[in-house]
């Protein structure tokens, strides 16, 4: 009589054991990189150059090529990415065009990201003579981060009521001062925190830069756009994989990873942070 | 003195022949009306009747609207605004508007009265203060709010804001200006204020006002048109339509019968 | 002032169909590089031969069936992981979870997203390989099953969160009028929720799926990267994505095994292409349903 129950215990039960699992999953990946990785972090670790091969020294350059590469990568997606949000919710009427954007956005986020540093090889490091560069780099990783960028402004657009554009636009201002005196400043900050959660990915990103402009090893600082860079996690994938003496420098690998996931953390908290401040902001 | 103004013959607005579409539906349907200077034109029907849509083609808000299609004239002050070569931000200028559900913007009360005149382009910092004390005043809210003017206007009760957006709608100098359902989400109080406001704004402007409640109706306007389903069923002073209305249906619906 | 609005216009105009010039402009640089590959290599070789053998001194070999079943191994056997466990988390939290718990699970959900992949694949060396290897016996644990396990976790985020997502719009009166029958939590569960959200979940998994098939760090990291036709879980295998990964850095730009790294980027550009579009289908169609 109480198989009906049994079988529900059961089946919950199953589904509470789905959970566990994905939760343990996250928590022991977490878990290894802080604890072995934690141990290495040191000023000198941080702010050095690499010595000796490699097996020694600090990751200064691939934290700093990570950051250089980044900004560029914003460079490109914000200004595009926003431009590109404001066409679609503010002026896009429903005909094929917009429908053919909206497809090419979701396409373009499931490209995959080697994809991009083929894309990016051929068009800024050869047609465009960009060579392998920073700046070829970040284009790619800004072409990457453009549909995520596009889609976070948008969510941000919508979330301004209509009433402040009719209400601007019934006091007779054109639709552009509409959008940019009464819809943008009330938006600008969503599309940032959507913004800065896309760059924070295409920070970790390795495979489209592969290609375009990271370097294996070198002992100064980028100086110039059309320098090459090294970056972190292209560091690491060095330091796990082809590096001469791949378990002497282990620790190194670790500690690269736990500054590469804390980067990304940081972006992420302080999108998160933004967003709640933002929040706060508008009540008063 | 009401009996003279009712009698003024000065017209503000022709309507003629307006057909409208939403995506295909005709919603408006052959409306011809004529709206005198300077006195209040209500606008009652039933829900769905068309008759804030039909407000709506009055500045041409409704332009904003996906699919929307309007046939026929209107004519303010003798020019079609539905003409081709007609710039429609003019026109929003000349015809403000407030709406059902008040919608201060997110900034301070001086800001958001400031609004429409910079981005007119004024930069003036003397003419947008006064003019924002002028407008305020017009609004019967300055008393409320001179001592406050830099806090957010979202601070403001339902009728304040809803004043404050009248103030808004002034402080750019429309000469018509037209108000959806402006006291429905307000009290008693806020309401009564709002009407008294109506009736001393007439003297400047002439004023165009969409209400579902009937004794509003005919407490404040001078002249009353009933729509149904898109058509105008009887138009005329209020006075007469509330209480020798000539269409069965226009008595069916004042007094209550339906609704 | 009217002309202004115009050039303001044309200008995000402009900005918008860029996107779509974009995915066009990926989609014709593939083929256009691609294109001088087959001057030397036969179609029907590339496509149905197993060897790719770049590198032979006397006859180059370009077959891409090798890179074809290794990356649809791995791609199957992270599915196999990554939807029950998905699916089942996202049940429990939509129907399981006290609205606490949800709280503190979506940001912890959200960072593993967040996770870059060369973390995971570098996880995938130091602690999934050598796990794998002492349970089966084997030199290293660098092989299909480290990857398919390393892109389960990656798809979990995606699968997890869509597929919550449509578990909570399922209207809550189908849930009632199947409690108000007499059918006990497990059984709406199972019989009504999961059937009305389907093809939500569905896209979901297709979604991840695509994730699985282009992603390339962790597979070149972890899969051991043998050139060579897998016959288990436990060889070693090498995707069309890792393939590109190793060997595009060490090409001279334009010669045949260039194009032909272009070429199978190609190839995997079509097959995520046509898995998003047939999400994205799947999806629309329940949109519809659903409204």
């Amino acid at each position: 009589m109480n198989i009906k129950y049994i079988k529900a215990n059961l089946g919950f039960g199953l589904l509470r054991l789905c959970a566990l699992i994905v939760g343990v999953i996250i928590f022991a990946i977490l878990y290894d990189i802080a604890s072995k990785g934690v141990g290495k972090i040191t000023w000198e670790f941080l702010f050095s150059m690499p010595k000796n091969g490699m097996t020694e020294g600090g990751i200064f350059p691939a934290i700093i090529g990570t950051i250089f590469v980044t900004a560029i990568t914003a460079l490109l997606a914000i200004p595009l990415g926003m431009g590109c949000a404001i066409y679609l919710n503010e002026y896009a009427n429903d005909n094929i065009i917009t429908r053919l954007i909206r497809m090419s956005i979701r396409n373009l986020s499931g490209v995959p990201s080697i994809v991009y540093g083929l894309f990016g090889v051929v068009l800024f490091v050869q047609a465009m003579r960009l060579g392998t560069s920073v700046i070829s780099s970040g284009f790619t990783l800004g072409l990457m981060t453009l549909p995520w960028t596009v889609t976070a402004s948008e969510e941000a657009l919508k979330n301004v009521p209509n009433s402040y554009r009719q209400g601007a636009l019934a006091l007779g201002a054109t639709k552009w001062q509409a959008i940019r005196t009464n819809v943008l400043p009330y938006a600008v900050g969503g599309m940032l925190t959507g913004t800065i959660l896309g760059l924070a990915r295409a920070a970790g990103e390795t495979a489209p830069i592969l290609f375009t402009g990271v370097a294996f090893y070198l002992p100064f600082l980028p100086k110039s756009l059309s320098s090459q860079f090294m970056a972190l996690p292209y560091h690491l994938y060095i330091m796990s994989t082809q590096h001469h003496s791949i378990n002497q420098v282990r620790p190194i690998a670790y500690g690269t990873a736990l500054v590469l996931v804390v980067l990304v953390f940081v972006m992420n908290l302080f999108a998160v942070i933004l967003r709640y401040r933002l929040r706060k902001f508008k009540r008063d | 003195m009401r009996d003279s103004l009712v009698k003024s013959d000065l017209v503000k607005i022709k309507v003629e022949n307006l057909n409208f579409y939403y995506t295909g539906v005709k919603v408006l349907k052959n409306i011809t009306i004529e709206i005198k200077k300077n006195l209040v034109t209500g606008i009652i029907g039933p829900s769905g009747c068309g008759k804030s849509t039909f407000l709506r083609t009055l500045n041409r808000m409704n332009d904003v609207v996906l699919g929307a299609k309007a046939e026929g004239k209107i004519l303010i002050d003798g020019k079609n605004i539905y003409a081709l070569d007609v710039d429609v931000v003019a026109i929003r200028r000349k015809v403000g508007m407030v709406f059902q559900k008040s919608n201060p913007f997110p900034k301070s009360i001086f800001d958001n009265v400031a609004y429409g005149l910079r981005i007119n382009g004024i930069k003036d910092k003397n003419y947008i203060t006064q003019k924002i004390e002028k407008s305020l005043q017009d609004a019967a809210l300055w008393k409320e709010v001179k001592d406050r003017l830099n806090k957010s206007a979202f601070d403001l009760s339902g009728g304040q804001q809803q004043r404050l957006c009248i103030a808004r709608a002034l402080a750019v100098e429309p000469q018509v200006l037209l108000m959806d359902e402006p006291a429905s989400a307000l009290d008693p109080t806020a309401t009564a204020k709002i009407e008294e406001l109506i009736q001393r704004l007439k003297e400047k402007y002439t004023i165009v006002i969409v209400t579902h409640n009937m004794q509003q109706a005919a407490r404040i306007s001078d002249h009353t048109a009933f729509f149904m389903q898109g058509v105008i069923i009887e138009h005329g002073l209020t006075k007469k339509i509330f209480t020798k209305p000539v269409n069965k249906i226009t008595e069916d619906y004042i007094t209550g019968r339906f609704g | 002032m009217r002309f202004k609005e115009k050039v303001i216009h044309s200008f995000f105009f402009l900005n918008g169909v860029l996107v779509v010039i974009i995915l066009l402009g990926i989609f014709a640089l593939l083929v256009f590089t691609s294109i001088p590959a087959f001057k030397e290599i036969r179609l029907s070789q590339f496509f149905f031969s197993g060897i790719w053998n770049p590198d032979a001194y006397v006859k180059p070999a370009y077959g891409i069936v090798s890179m074809l079943v290794s990356t649809f191994l791995i791609t199957f056997g992270s599915l196999v992981i990554a939807i029950p466990l998905g699916i089942g988390t996202a049940a429990y939290l939509s129907d399981l979870a006290s609205p606490r718990v949800r709280e503190i699970a979506k940001p912890i959900v959200e960072i593993l997203a967040g996770i870059p992949s060369v973390v995971i694949g570098f996880l995938g060396i130091v602690v999934v390989g050598p796990v794998i290897a002492k349970i089966f016996g084997l030199h290293n644990g660098l092989n299909a099953l480290n990857g398919s396990v390393l892109l389960a976790i990656m798809a979990l985020p995606t699968i997890i969160s869509l597929s919550e997502d449509a578990l909570k719009s399922v209207p809550k009166s189908f849930e009632q009028a199947s409690l108000a029958l007499g059918a006990t939590h497990w059984q709406t569960l199972i019989k009504v929720k999961i059937p009305a959200a389907f093809s939500g979940i569905i896209a979901a998994c297709m979604l991840g799926m695509g994730r699985a098939v282009g992603e390339t760090m962790t597979v070149l990291m972890a899969t051991g990267c043998a050139p060579a036709m897998p016959q288990s879980f436990l060889d070693s295998v090498r995707t069309f994505s890792s393939t590109i990964a190793i060997e595009l850095g060490e090409v001279p730009y334009n010669t045949t095994h260039y194009y032909a790294l272009f070429a199978v980027g190609l190839v995997l550009f079509i097959i995520t292409f046509m898995i998003n579009m047939a999400s994205d289908i799947i999806l629309h169609q329940y949109r519809k349903v659903t409204k």
